[in-house]
């Protein structure tokens, strides 16, 4: 083995089969840091490399702009020529831009989806709130406190995880029905179709995993912080809030990330559990896609505002989502 | 008291939502409160107070259920009459079921596969570059888009024209046909090819979360593997196929799992683009038809079960890799 920096141990399973011991000697009295800046440099220039990797993130990128671009064209512009045909345009300043398609996804008696877009807020918020929270505490009591048949219990709740919500649907939504009786006589009007069973189904949906990634977040929390608070006279209440919750901020912004563009932008449960009056976007868009799949320029508009929340949200916080995407994919 | 339950205007949706979580906070303060008397009490009384509601949740919303749905689907479509395993039967036997079970394997097959291996060579052809991080943002977008607005996207992108003088394509993937002299095609009706255009939306979508796991790993393939290997005299796609993959190989099996169940389960693409017509139905969107289209409960009932059913294997695979790499570790 040549070998050349010292103290680099050289790992006997990853040596590969063949070799060559007629490294130049002028490559052994590089320092580690050059021979990555050679490797770097010598795969940047590599030209069919480059070559499919910008091919690749052209190509991944421009759906999104024809969307982007083509909610901002006249709608005749649209049914006459593609989307492309204005890069010219935009050069000599002929290309014609317009909101009139905002305005009428917005505001038109058809779409109105500035009043869908209320119904996604109001669902996401305690769709995101309720769940981290339940779940944090039962992360908590899982990792912290003895009681008998907990390991058992830590297991199912995890094992839960990987039932598809589908096989829950019909049952939850005709206990909501039957509930409507009740409610009836009490409120005066049914539960089904509001907000509140919609916020109880995405919180139930949502647990076994946050409850899975929260505890393995808590578990990395050293043990003697925790039997320090303790011997001081803390009980578990007081830890919770005073040590642990402070040290896992970044795990529950990367969980509420996570949640936060799955209740955004799920349809299913918002297709299943929710009246026409409080159906959120996805719905909303979905519907519209079905029945005027024609109207590129409501269409596009439309599926442009529902996604632009997520969107900065997710380029804002892009690093926090990353790590809990990398914490649950990891060890989940 | 009615706005809160039925809220009309936009103060009263944004009213309840306050409503809601101020009571949500008032009882999980009222249970933190009493587990925490300061008087000696039991520590499975404090046990339940943290993990109780968790349980009863998900015991009420994800278990009992579930229970309910295999029960029914025994059943006959009103779920009163007993008929076996006669759901079961008719779909492994129906031919139209039968596709419907064959079009979920492809999507199960190629959405994974394809997505894992340009995620892959993405993340090893951008990784330590000069524009590593725009690069991966383009391609990680899609990821905060919801399937179905990338269904709209990509239905824009393959929107067809017919191709008579005087009307132009505005389909861009129509077009580049136009443009290298082949007549446009309908993309999402030509069987089995339009499957195979939904599948890429899904492709599209994942691709990132496979780069992005992927390229984590391989950052955290250690300095001296890499660089033994390279003194060895490996380069390039010998690096890559010795190197790279073999010290990933956990990584690669947790994403290939994960976006195998997210495609299993995920209906939405379907619904939006086709609504499983043209031969593009699959199990997840068959369920949702049948419980709430066709009201056949005791089908639905069995397709989610079907669904739940072919989860498992996926999972055992993924844990008994994991088991395995944490003993060679």
């Amino acid at each position: 083995m040549t070998t050349s920096t010292p103290g680099v141990p050289t790992p006997g399973t990853a040596s590969p089969a063949h070799r060559d011991d007629d490294e130049p000697a002028a490559a052994r009295k590089l320092s580690r840091l050059e021979k990555r800046a050679i490797a770097t440099k010598g795969r940047l220039s590599s030209p069919w490399a480059s070559l499919v990797a910008i091919v690749l993130a052209i190509l991944w990128t421009i759906p999104s702009i024809g969307l982007l671009v083509t909610s901002f064209r006249p709608e005749l512009d649209i049914r006459r020529s593609g989307w492309w045909t204005v890069i010219p345009g935009i050069f000599s300043g002929d290309a014609e831009f317009t909101f009139d398609n905002y305005d009428q996804a917005l505001y038109g008696s058809g779409a109105n989806l500035s009043e869908v877009f209320v119904n996604t807020i109001v669902i996401t918020l305690p769709a995101v709130l309720i769940p981290i929270t339940v779940a944090l505490l039962a992360a908590y009591g899982f990792a912290w406190i003895e009681f008998p048949g907990r390991n058992l219990l830590f297991v199912a709740v995890f094992a839960l995880q990987v039932v598809p919500i589908q096989v829950a649907l019909v049952p939850l939504l005709s206990d909501y029905v039957q509930a409507n009786g009740f409610f009836n006589a009490v409120f005066g009007v049914g539960i089904s179709g509001t907000f509140w069973t919609v916020w109880l189904s995405h919180s139930i949906f949502a647990l076994p995993l946050a409850t899975f990634l929260l505890h393995n977040f808590m578990k990395d929390v050293p043990r003697s912080l925790v039997e320090a608070a303790r011997v001081d006279g803390a009980g578990h209440v007081k830890i919770f809030f005073r040590v642990l919750f402070p040290l896992l901020v970044p795990a529950i912004a990367a969980f509420g990330i996570f949640q936060f563009l799955w209740v955004w932008n799920d349809l299913l449960v918002g297709l299943t559990f929710t009246d026409p009056a409080y159906r959120p976007l996805t719905v909303a868009v979905a519907e519209m896609a079905g029945s005027r799949g024609g109207d590129w320029h409501i269409l596009t508009a439309g599926a442009f505002i529902s996604m632009i929340v997520p969107l900065v949200v997710f380029l804002l916080l892009q690093r926090y989502f990353v790590r809990g995407m990398l914490a649950g994919a990891v060890k989940g | 008291m009615t706005w809160l339950l039925a809220p009309d205007t936009t103060g009263e949706k944004l009213a309840a939502m306050v409503v809601a979580v101020l009571l949500f906070v008032v009882v999980m303060g009222v249970i933190l409160y009493a587990v925490d008397r300061p008087k000696r009490i039991p520590s499975w009384v404090v046990a339940v107070g943290f993990v109780g509601p968790v349980l009863a949740m998900i015991a009420y919303g994800l278990l009992r259920p579930g229970l309910i749905t295999l029960w029914d689907s025994f059943f006959h479509r009103n779920t009163t009459e007993f008929v076996g395993l006669d759901n079961y039967v008719r779909m492994l036997t129906d031919g139209a079921f039968q596709k419907v079970l064959v079009v979920t394997a492809a999507w199960v097959i190629l959405a994974p596969l394809l997505s894992t291996v340009i995620g892959l060579v993405y993340a090893v052809l951008v990784d330590r570059t000069r524009f590593e991080r725009l690069a991966k943002t383009l391609v990680f977008v899609p990821m905060a888009i919801s399937m179905v607005g990338a269904s709209i996207i990509w239905g824009f992108v393959y929107e067809f024209r017919p191709d008579q003088p005087g009307v132009s394509q505005i389909g861009l993937l129509n077009q580049v046909l136009v443009w290298l002299g082949i007549p446009p095609q309908q993309f999402l009706i030509g069987q089995p090819w339009n499957t195979g255009f939904l599948i890429l939306v899904m492709i599209w979508i994942q691709t990132g979360f496979a780069m992005t796991v992927l390229s984590a790993a391989i950052k955290a393939i250690p300095d001296d593997i890499t660089e033994a290997a390279r003194l060895d005299g490996l380069h390039g796609l010998g690096m890559f196929r010795y190197i790279t993959v073999p010290s990933i190989r956990p990584a690669l099996v947790v994403v290939l799992t994960t976006i195998a169940m997210t495609t299993l389960k995920a209906f939405d693409i379907v619904r939006t683009m086709t609504g499983g017509q043209f031969g593009t139905q699959i199990v997840a969107n068959e369920f949702y038809t049948q419980a709430f289209r066709q009201n056949n409960q005791g089908l639905a009932a069995a397709f989610a079960v079907v669904l739940f059913i072919l989860v498992i294997p996926i999972v055992a695979y993924n844990v008994r890799q994991m088991r395995k790499s944490e003993e060679i570790r």
